[in-house]
């Protein structure tokens, strides 16, 4: 802790990052671009047309005569998604009662597409509706009116649909990840390497209190950067957790002390600090990509979910998710409290084994 | 010459003594390829979500077979209270509750209309939405088929066609997504960790003095990264056509191009780091600590880039794994030539040589 650059950079490095990086996290799609090709011009499908603009979704990139130009501007990736209204739309609807509507979709961004899809799908259905009202009032058209279902939706614990509200917490969580494993690891093999590890193993002083000593700095350090979070959280994106601030800390010592074994657990298989680099790297990345900062835990297979529950942040991600947002209390999240002590249990017994060994 | 060669020589030496390294090294991209390729994918599906019944007819029986039936949602358990749902929905149990009032069929028979009330857990907001949609679109086609049976006419029928993932993968948006992160990371930390150790030993000295060129020292330096990295693509490459079934479409030359490219930009970034830092652990924070999470998220296969504030939108402009990511994507996705990315690939050829100047000039002040 000597080293007042290097803790000052540990701290503001991921400040900085959590106050930009929500920013960037915005999932919420309304920027949906769409290529209509109107081959009709028609009364009707203007009015399609206005009313997919209308809807704050779909910003119209293209207006075309032809199918294949739609297709290469989806190709550039100028338009997400084509929508084909067909010749004689409005004629042959009025004729034959049915008639389709052809819509292609960029599926590379899956939920871009998933969402994009269900959006211009209701959409259509609206309008389809509309349609129907408007030519039975104008007598263009005679018949029963079938039964309606409708969907009334609400949204709970996050009304507005802030998606800084679900991202600000993960980002936080990463941030204290990569700071606990990594730097736990770094500064133990950092000893090793400049041979005083071998120094303090000579000595009388006992083997699980010399790694207390080193893991405890770290713990604190875990737990500042933590509460400066919470702290960016309520100033730039004004969250303010409904659950209580104990329950949080107590999963969070909970979580440092998991993480911290990790870090431990690389520090005695890795001689430099470059193995030890890659070492966490390697975990830190992949717990990143799966622990549902980013990614849906929830659509991933099951063999992949058994894995996931083996690590530490996707636990800590679930709390903090259901503690800030939703106000869980401890006896909400005991099976992920409980999970995070097993596998701190398991990583930090695992690690003072292996340290005898080799030191 | 042969000197550069044999400098050449002793950094690979250095590279393969360290197998640990050298394994995560080759090791990282094939786990995360495995990894991710199977286990993400942005379908949502199986999505936990209660049901309560207040009427129990014959019409809310078929829908409920019908949200059963559909693999979008995962039918829990019937939940009787407020309270019950208020819990349910704290402890994580469910994403969703749908509730029947009483008497939904007789107000649908004789009032022409009929309500499902929809509560979603919208701590996720885009979850939410997405399967407030399915069922809004289960719904609907179930009005659908009733009208039909009315022989309600007017019928408008969307034919929605998947381009290019049809099954809604997500391997190929995460795929160019982590050739990018893996080659941007593994570069940047790899080159600058070295170049400081180098200087944490004080060797550093020992070679500045000796008559060896500094670019010479530069080079030695960056050959077994651009090496290692080369051989990095063609593993995920290889590994991405044989078990995603994510073949190359468009140039393998253009790609490996691009690639080669985007690679030496990033051992040009990891150059200038480790000409910035003093001791291994800055080094490895700046490429870490400072880069990670930035290049993750500003690439743009987690996030679009579209939906980002414009300063944002600005700083994304300026990773390079940004404009490889949109690359890839298009070579080896779409299979389309240099026509479509002669942009990209020209911004990331100034952007190496800008970044390889930069780092020359500076190593050649420390002299």
């Amino acid at each position: 802790m000597r080293n007042k650059g290097i803790v000052r950079m540990l701290i503001i490095a991921p400040v900085i990052q959590l106050i930009l990086l929500p920013l960037a996290a915005d999932y919420s799609v309304k920027n949906i671009s769409i290529a209509v090709v109107d081959n009709d011009h028609s009364t009707a499908s203007q009015r399609l047309i206005g009313k997919i603009t209308s809807s704050g979704y779909f910003k119209l990139t293209g207006y075309t005569g032809s199918y294949a130009k739609a297709l290469s501007l989806v190709e550039q990736e100028k338009a997400d998604l084509a929508l084909q209204i067909p010749a004689h739309f409005e004629r042959d609807l009025v004729r034959e009662n049915s008639q389709k509507l052809y819509v292609a979709i960029n599926a590379i961004e899956g939920t871009k597409a998933n969402l994009g899809g269900a959006y211009l799908s209701n959409i259509i259905t609206d309008f389809n509706e509309d349609l129907r009202v408007d030519w039975h009032t104008t007598g263009t058209l005679t018949g029963s009116d079938a039964p309606q279902i409708t969907v009334a939706a609400s949204n709970w614990y996050n009304p507005y649909m802030d998606f800084h509200l679900y991202i600000v917490p993960a980002i936080l969580v990463t941030l204290v990840t990569t700071l606990a494993a990594m730097q736990t690891a770094f500064n133990i093999v950092q000893e090793k390497e400049s041979g005083t590890i071998e120094q303090i193993n000579v000595t009388p002083l006992k083997k699980h209190i010399f790694i207390i000593g080193k893991l405890i700095p770290f713990l604190v350090l875990g737990i500042i950067l933590f509460t400066m979070g919470l702290f960016v959280g309520w100033l730039f994106y004004g969250i303010v957790p409904v659950g209580s601030l104990w329950v949080l800390y107590i999963s969070l010592i909970d979580y440092l002390f998991a993480m911290l074994g990790l870090g431990l657990l690389l520090a005695t298989y890795s001689a430099t600090q470059m193995q030890a680099m890659s070492l966490s790297f390697f975990f830190i990345n992949i717990f990143n990509m799966m622990s549902g900062a980013f990614t849906a835990v929830d659509s991933m297979p099951d063999w992949a979910r058994a894995i996931v529950q083996t690590f530490p942040p996707s636990h800590f991600i679930r709390i903090m998710r259901m503690v800030v947002l939703k106000g869980s209390g401890l006896g909400d999240i005991v099976y992920d409290l409980g999970a995070m002590a097993l596998i701190g249990l398991v990583l930090n017994g695992w690690a003072i084994l292996n340290y005898r060994k080799t030191a | 010459m042969r000197q550069l060669i044999t400098f050449i020589r002793k950094e690979f030496l250095h590279v393969f003594r360290d197998r640990k390294t050298l394994l995560m090294l080759f090791g990282l991209p094939i786990a995360q390829i495995v990894l991710f390729g199977f286990a993400l994918s942005n379908e949502i599906k199986n999505s936990r979500i209660a049901i309560t019944d207040y009427s129990k007819d014959a019409v809310t029986e078929q829908l409920i077979s019908k949200i059963a039936s559909s693999n979008y949602f995962d039918i829990q358990r019937t939940v009787q209270s407020a309270t019950q749902l208020e819990a349910a929905f704290k402890k994580g149990d469910i994403r969703m509750a749908v509730i029947f009032p009483a008497n939904f069929a007789n107000d649908l028979v004789h009032t022409g209309k009929a309500t499902i009330q929809v509560i979603a857990d919208a701590s996720d907001p885009n979850l939410a939405t997405t399967i407030t949609n399915y069922i809004t679109r289960l719904v609907n086609d179930f009005n659908t088929q009733t009208a039909l049976t009315a022989g309600k006419p007017l019928q408008i029928l969307p034919e929605m066609q998947f381009l290019y993932n049809p099954e809604l993968r997500g391997a190929p948006n995460f795929v160019p997504g982590v050739m990018a992160l893996v080659l941007m990371l593994v570069c940047t930390m790899m080159t600058s960790v070295a170049i400081v150790k180098e200087k944490e030993l004080g060797t550093m000295e020992i070679l500045l003095v000796s008559p060896f060129k500094p670019i010479y020292i530069i080079i030695s330096k960056l050959t077994p990264n651009l090496l290692i990295s080369v051989v990095n693509l063609f593993i995920i490459l290889i590994l991405s056509s044989v078990f995603l079934d994510l073949h190359v479409k468009g140039s393998i030359l253009l790609l490996t191009f691009d690639s080669i490219l985007f690679i030496l930009t990033s051992l040009s970034i990891g150059l200038l780091l480790s000409i910035n830092a003093k001791t291994q652990q800055g080094a490895m924070m700046g490429s870490m600590m400072g880069m990670m999470l930035p290049t993750m998220l500003l690439t743009g296969f987690l996030f679009p880039i579209e939906n980002m504030p414009l300063p944002l939108q600005v700083l994304a402009n300026l990773v390079p794994s940004r404009w490889y990511f949109i690359i890839v994507k298009k070579v080896m996705l779409k299979g389309l030539g240099i026509a479509a990315v002669w942009k990209e690939t020209l911004i990331l050829t100034g952007m190496c040589l800008f970044l390889f100047t930069i780092s020359l000039r500076r190593f050649k002040i420390r002299l």
